[in-house]
């Protein structure tokens, strides 16, 4: 996994809520057997026309925004499991997703990819909304040492919770799977102690 | 200070903890499909690791297989693609695969309670949302990102937070009419689709110890609909004559051995919750979706709530104008176009038997496409044998061969842009059961009703 630690950009404004995983990547793009290549097909439905047109008014096709950092509605990341999201989002370029709320597998999926889940408060992403609309080249900051995201121009600033251990995981580019497998002797242990089945 | 039924599974797989909180959970079943394990494999040989326990994995193909002639090779190259993958992981890594051909496939989360694998007391995970179906025989069953499947095949384990504890407890008694998808769908119509994040559920009260194990599964299986991470039942002897004989299930004296840990396995009288929902299976009628997530739900008597009374009216705006619906009318009488029976929410025996009840003797609506497609090979020879297959084909249904199918379309089973679809599926999200496709989702039985009726009834009314 890549290193995370502080970014600054612009942001991409996505303000709906309930935004699922099978907007982010619709299944019939799950056939791939790599890791590589959704951002491609990230919103798809969204994004294009069944004729593979881009749609004008989507978010994305609009020039004027661009960064790593996408804005969305609360509940982002609800319904299916696919890591195929978080791989989206990370291979189209975003690094970080602010919502005012997260659904728990997206969240661990993506902070399981390097993509940093930043929850703020409804008001605060509200603040965020207006700072880009008030200015599409807004720059954000985020710090996750500091476990913190800043307005720039306004100097407004929230903080924001990860597990410490994820968070330090995400610091140094480390994956669970590391850790997992320099405890094997403790897990056999376990299980020669397991009585279920 | 007693225990809650999900405290007493967790704490007996905690292998260790990590400075922060998290904790190292053994897992004792890992079901994989085709679908969310090849980047999994593929990071366990770019590792060069084994899958460290194959003996607590199992495989299937459900999501991709054609529901038509699966005794010939897939037509479609990437599905076909993504099926053989699978199969070669499978060989290479050791693990026992229940493919297209094999008595054993289907759904994953039908297959593994059919042939008792789900079990109470175990941890079991796969890279699916809905493994919480799994719950339903008091087991702390989730689902998992692609990741974590890497991390279980070389460790069966997984770093966890442990999430909080909820109970919803539904007493009294069911209306004629109204089934387990109702009850579920209800909850989450109050709860929302995000009132359970954080949360793993514990179904409890009167009229959940009524249900069958199938009726239990369709409940578990939409827990994360509401966002919760999983939902359990605490297991009686409906869960063990359920278990008794089944193809994995403990036998002889091994069997009552494990009834009697299984029967130590609930909540107790002091223990608490973080949080706590009550209600009255009295006051469920048949449900409906309306919009494109599952919390957007009435009965089937009251109207679509109006823009202006939702938490945000610009998303709930955009969420009817994709499903062609005005804010204020009743679904009642809405011509449908299609009508899909299946998924691992509803295509169990039990589903089909109340299907066929229902649709004996009577003739789908003309306009209606109406199609039945099984969660397992032991479902269709189930069903098969009992003759429901004769009396769907009689009433003008397409009965096919099992799969996921028209739940998520990733094979040719889509429902056109546009189209009406009554679905017994899980998810009416935009475009899940093909681009532009209009979900609502419903129980088997007004499922049925629709399709006989060609528009939605209310199924109290029919017969
Ligand atoms: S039936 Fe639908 S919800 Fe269930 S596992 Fe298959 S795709 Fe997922």
């Amino acid at each position: 996994m890549e290193k995370f630690n502080t970014i600054k950009s612009s942001a991409v404004p996505l303000p709906i809520e309930e935004v699922d995983t099978d907007q982010i990547i619709p299944a019939r793009f799950l056939k791939a057997t790599t890791r590589e290549g959704f951002g491609d097909n990230l919103f798809r439905d969204w994004r294009y026309h069944s004729g593979d047109s881009a749609k004008e008014d989507f978010v994305l096709n609009n020039p004027i925004y661009a960064g790593e950092i996408l804005v969305a509605g609360k509940n982002f990341g609800c319904g299916s499991s696919r890591e195929h999201a978080a791989w989206a989002l990370h291979d189209y370029g975003f690094r970080v997703v602010v919502s005012s709320f997260f659904a728990d597998i997206f969240r661990s999926n993506a902070i399981n990819n390097g993509l940093l889940p930043v929850q703020v408060s409804g008001e605060f992403l509200d603040k965020i909304f207006q700072a880009i609309e008030a200015n599409p080249k807004a720059q954000f900051k985020v710090d996750l040492e500091a476990q913190t995201f800043s307005i720039v121009a306004s100097g407004d600033t929230a903080s924001f919770a990860i597990d410490p251990y994820k968070k330090m995981c995400m610091i140094n580019g480390y994956d669970d799977i590391d850790y997992l497998l320099s405890i094997r002797d403790e897990i056999e242990e376990f299980e020669a102690k397991q009585l279920i089945p | 200070m007693g225990k809650t039924l999900f405290d007493k599974i967790w704490e007996a797989h905690v292998v260790t903890e990590v400075e922060g909180g998290m904790q190292v959970i053994y897992i004792d079943r890992h079901l994989i499909h085709e679908v969310t394990s090849p980047q999994a494999f593929a990071g366990l040989e770019k590792r060069g690791l084994p899958v460290f326990r194959t003996e607590k994995t199992v495989a299937t193909a459900d999501h991709n297989v054609p529901t038509q002639n699966q005794h010939l090779p897939i037509q479609e190259k990437l599905s076909r693609f993504q099926v053989d993958k699978l199969t070669e992981n499978c060989a290479k890594f050791g693990v026992e695969l229940y493919g297209l051909g094999h008595p054993y496939q289907g759904i994953v989360h039908v297959i593994g309670p059919e042939l008792g694998i789900t079990q109470p007391g175990r941890t079991m995970v796969c890279g699916d949302s809905h493994t919480s179906t799994h719950g339903a025989f008091g087991a702390i069953a989730f689902g998992i990102g692609t990741s974590q499947v890497e991390q279980v095949f070389a460790t069966q384990c997984l770093l966890q937070n442990k999430p909080k504890r909820m109970r919803i407890t539904v007493d009294g008694t069911l209306q004629p009419g109204v089934v387990s998808k109702d009850i579920i769908l209800y909850i989450i119509s109050k709860l929302t689709a995000s009132g359970g994040t954080g949360y793993f559920v514990e179904y409890a009260g009167s009229a959940i110890r009524s249900l069958s194990m199938e009726a239990r599964m369709t409940i578990c299986n939409m827990s994360i609909e509401m966002g919760a991470r999983g939902g359990l039942i605490a297991p009686d002897e409906t869960t063990f004559n359920y278990l008794r004989g089944r193809e994995f299930a403990p036998k002889g004296d091994a069997f009552d051995q494990a009834v009697a840990y299984w029967q130590t396995l609930y909540t107790d009288e002091d223990a608490s919750f973080d949080q706590e929902y009550v209600f009255n299976a009295a006051d469920i009628e048949p449900m409906l979706t309306y919009g494109t997530n599952p919390g957007m739900g009435i009965k089937i008597s009251e109207h679509i709530p109006t823009p202006d009374s939702a938490d945000n009216p610009a998303t709930f705006r955009k969420s009817l104008a994709y499903m062609g619906f005005e804010g204020g009318e009743s679904l009642l009488n809405k011509p449908i176009d299609y009508v899909f029976i299946g998924s691992c929410t509803n295509s169990r025996i039990e589903d089909l038997r109340m299907v066929a009840e229902y649709v004996k003797g009577k003739q789908k609506a003309g306009n209606v496409n109406a199609m039945i497609v099984p969660g397992s090979q032991q479902v269709i020879t189930q069903a098969r044998a009992e003759g429901l297959d004769k009396v769907f084909i009689e009433a003008g249904f397409d009965f096919r061969e099992p799969g996921c199918s028209a739940c998520l379309g990733m094979n040719e089973d889509k429902i056109p842009k546009g189209a009406y679809c009554v679905s017994t599926s899980n998810r009416n999200f935009e475009g899940r059961q093909g681009p532009g496709a209009r979900t609502i989702l419903a129980s088997p039985l007004m499922a049925a009703a629709t399709a006989i009726a060609g528009k939605i009834v209310d199924v109290r009314n029919e017969q």
